[in-house]
């Protein structure tokens, strides 16, 4: 019999990958961005970028569309952009959500421990100032509450296109073209 | 005198609160909150939710009997109440939100540790009558396992992959878990105090993002408390398409899921296979309806966005391909060995615990528990379509993820049918503005999803709580990883996967 696997890797033979064309950085995103760390970055970096993630009081709404963008059919990887697991291996923090109280001491100290040059991206629109939840006895305020924010990814929550082109906007200024 | 009773024979000594739909509502005074949660030791009544106002409790209770439901409330003396945790241990973290809310006690609890106040937010019982708190964050204290080579290991609130933040606390003797406490609390966004004052549209948009994953349910659930009510009449066709929201909802979620947890056994070709076809589905939406998580497409009277003739047909046959290739894909988790060895067995939680802890969803039903708020109390469309609840008694990692296998191919199955007898007509009705008090409850994908709403005569939200069914399964987390090595927890919280968000409001 053949091996359900064989069936997969044969249809994806076929079949071609289900990886879309990268879409353009996003022009909104460039021009947010702050060019002090351009210089330092292009050297230590080159061309790849680790991300750590934070849900800092997310719906996990962002989370479900941030796994999205590392699906085979967006893919960040190829760009050489990956999400790490500690946020010392980290360049980037990715924060979602309305920030918290609960969550600003464990945010601040991820912050802390990533290594610098660092750059902050807010994601979502609750990233952004609290989006619906703002003004609540238990939330901060947007990511900008805690942390020097670098970028905003707008949307609720932004589809993997934005994302990802929001993220290349990133890399580009990060490579200082 | 132990006769049987039932549990609107034994509410009835209470007061009945006029306008309460589409479940009636009894006030009882303390003598009667005694007795009732002295009887609770032996009646067979669910607890399905338990919130509070200022002043109040109430909790949501279903005679297992006959499938009545009803609300029973107790107006605090003194700001106490008899705590229903010691009878129902459901209870014991949703009366300990209480206190930290509302500042309402619950006496009896053994414990009374603050849950979701972690000494933060500047201000003590938010909710209830506020007071400035400088002290700085509270201490919390683990419970402690004691005994020779017994460690510690701490993880969260930050965690290392793309979830959201919770504490886990480990007792380990080398590999082995000998205790997993949990500390939530983290994304606590203050929801019941966001929504009040809020006009219902307002309201809405609040609750579809109290778990982004769970959108629709939500705001099904908060559609179906505000539509008894107000006495609104849903037409036909908005009832079809809220469904097949819903159902889309429950297949997109299932298939990550199921990919995810592979995907922690380290057998990724799950997960990149299920997620290209949850990815599928998640364009579908976008193109159906106008949103990938389609939020904020049902609303009340009916639903905001309509299934343009084109999309029904495209929409049928992209899930003709995505069951195709979801067979594919379990005949491969199915005839994978060194991925089944990983799953069978893992995190078994018993049949006993789910049914005391009357935990829903996918969890209680791979542990023989086969509620589905879809077959009772049952909500329209359901009752005219014809779909089974998968059931199992292994509790095991596998036998969930087999539950969830089986709610997609039964999802797809309810989709067809939805998209062969859809009615026509219009899709949504206007909704007067009014007081009135209604419950909504909702079957997502987690489970039993509820919602209480209360609406003045101006329309806006005097009272709204959103349950999540995360709240009856993540004390179940940690009796299932009891004895397993820590390297296992990730495939079994993720075969759980509860709702951080849902659960901390």
């Amino acid at each position: 019999m053949i091996p359900p696997i064989s069936h997969l890797f044969a249809r994806h033979l076929l079949k071609g990958p289900h990886t879309v064309k990268a879409p353009e950085p996003s022009p909104d995103g460039l021009a947010e961005l702050a060019d002090e760390f351009a210089a330092q970055a292009r050297g230590r970096l080159g061309r790849s970028l680790a991300i750590r993630e934070v849900d800092a009081g997310s719906c996990n709404g962002c989370e479900l569309e941030l796994h999205a963008v590392n699906n085979p059919v967006y893919d960040l990887e190829r760009f050489g952009i990956k999400f790490v697991a500690s946020p010392r291996h980290a360049d980037v923090l990715l924060v979602t959500g309305p920030v918290t109280h609960n969550m600003v001491e464990a945010l601040r100290r991820t912050w802390e421990a990533t290594p610098a040059p660092k750059w902050v991206v807010a994601l979502g629109d609750c990233g952004r100032d609290g989006g619906c939840f703002a003004g609540s006895y238990a939330v901060a305020g947007g990511v900008s509450a805690v942390l020097p924010v670098d970028l905003h990814i707008p949307g609720c929550p932004p589809a993997p296109q934005d994302i990802l082109a929001g993220l290349l906007a990133l890399l580009r200024h990060v490579e200082g073209k | 005198m132990l006769g049987h009773v039932s549990l609107l024979d034994f509410l009835s000594v209470g007061r009945q609160v006029a306008g309460h739909k589409p479940w009636p509502r009894f006030q009882l005074d303390l003598p009667g909150w005694r007795a009732f949660e002295d009887r609770l030791s032996a009646a067979d009544w669910v607890l399905m939710a338990e919130w509070a106002e200022p002043g109040e409790v109430h909790a949501l209770f279903r005679d297992d009997e006959n499938g009545d439901i009803a609300v029973v409330s107790h107006p605090c003396v003194n700001q106490r109440f008899v705590g229903l945790g010691k009878r129902r241990p459901g209870a014991i973290r949703m009366e300990r939100a209480i206190h930290d809310l509302y500042g309402l006690a619950p006496q009896g609890l053994a414990d009374q540790r603050a849950w979701l106040d972690h000494g933060r937010w500047q201000v003590k019982h938010p909710l209830g009558s506020p007071r400035t708190y400088e002290d700085g964050p509270h201490r919390y204290r683990f419970r402690e396992a004691l005994g020779d080579g017994l460690h510690q290991i701490p993880v969260g609130p930050v965690h290392a992959g793309i979830i959201e933040p919770g504490h886990f606390r480990f007792h380990a003797q080398g590999e082995t878990v000998v205790r997993l406490e949990e500390r939530l609390g983290y994304v606590h966004k203050g929801v019941e105090g966001v929504v009040q004052g809020k006009s219902l549209a307002e309201a809405m948009r609040v609750v579809g993002r109290v778990s982004g994953d769970s959108t629709v349910a939500y705001a099904l659930a908060t559609a179906h408390a505000a539509e008894a009510a107000l006495a609104v009449e849903v037409p036909p066709r908005a009832r079809y398409l809220r469904a097949l929201m819903a159902e889309l909802e429950r297949i997109a979620n299932h298939l990550g899921d199921i990919g995810a947890i592979c995907n922690d056994a380290a057998f990724v070709i799950m997960l990149s296979h299920l997620s290209v076809l949850r990815e599928k589905v998640l364009r579908a939406n976008a193109t159906c309806f106008g949103h990938r998580l389609l939020m904020d497409r049902i609303v009340p009277g009916g639903v905001a966005a309509d299934l343009e003739p084109p999309c029904r047909a495209a929409l049928g046959k992209m899930l003709h391909e995505v069951g195709k290739d979801f067979r594919r894909a379990m005949a491969l988790y199915e005839e994978t060995p060194s991925l089944l060895d990983r799953t069978t067995g893992t995190g078994i939680v018993t049949g006993a615990l789910v049914h005391r802890f009357g935990a829903g969803g996918f969890v209680g039903r791979a542990s023989s528990r086969g509620h589905d708020a879809r077959k009772t109390p049952g909500y329209p469309p359901y009752d005219d379509l014809d779909f089974t609840i998968p059931v199992r008694a292994e509790g095991d990692v596998h036998s969930r993820v087999l539950i969830r296998a089986e709610e997609v191919r039964e999802s797809l199955r309810l989709i067809e049918q939805i998209l062969t007898h859809m009615p026509t007509g219009a899709i949504a009705v206007e909704v007067p503005v009014g007081a009135g008090e209604g419950i909504g409850i909702v079957e997502g994908f987690r489970g039993e999803i509820v919602v209480s709403l209360k609406l003045s005569e101006a329309g806006k939200v005097v009272r709204l709580h959103p349950h999540d069914p995360s709240w009856f399964q993540w004390p179940l987390l940690e009796a299932a990883i009891e004895g397993n090595i820590v390297a296992d927890f990730p495939i079994i919280n993720k075969s759980f996967n509860c709702s951080y968000s849902g659960h901390d409001l």
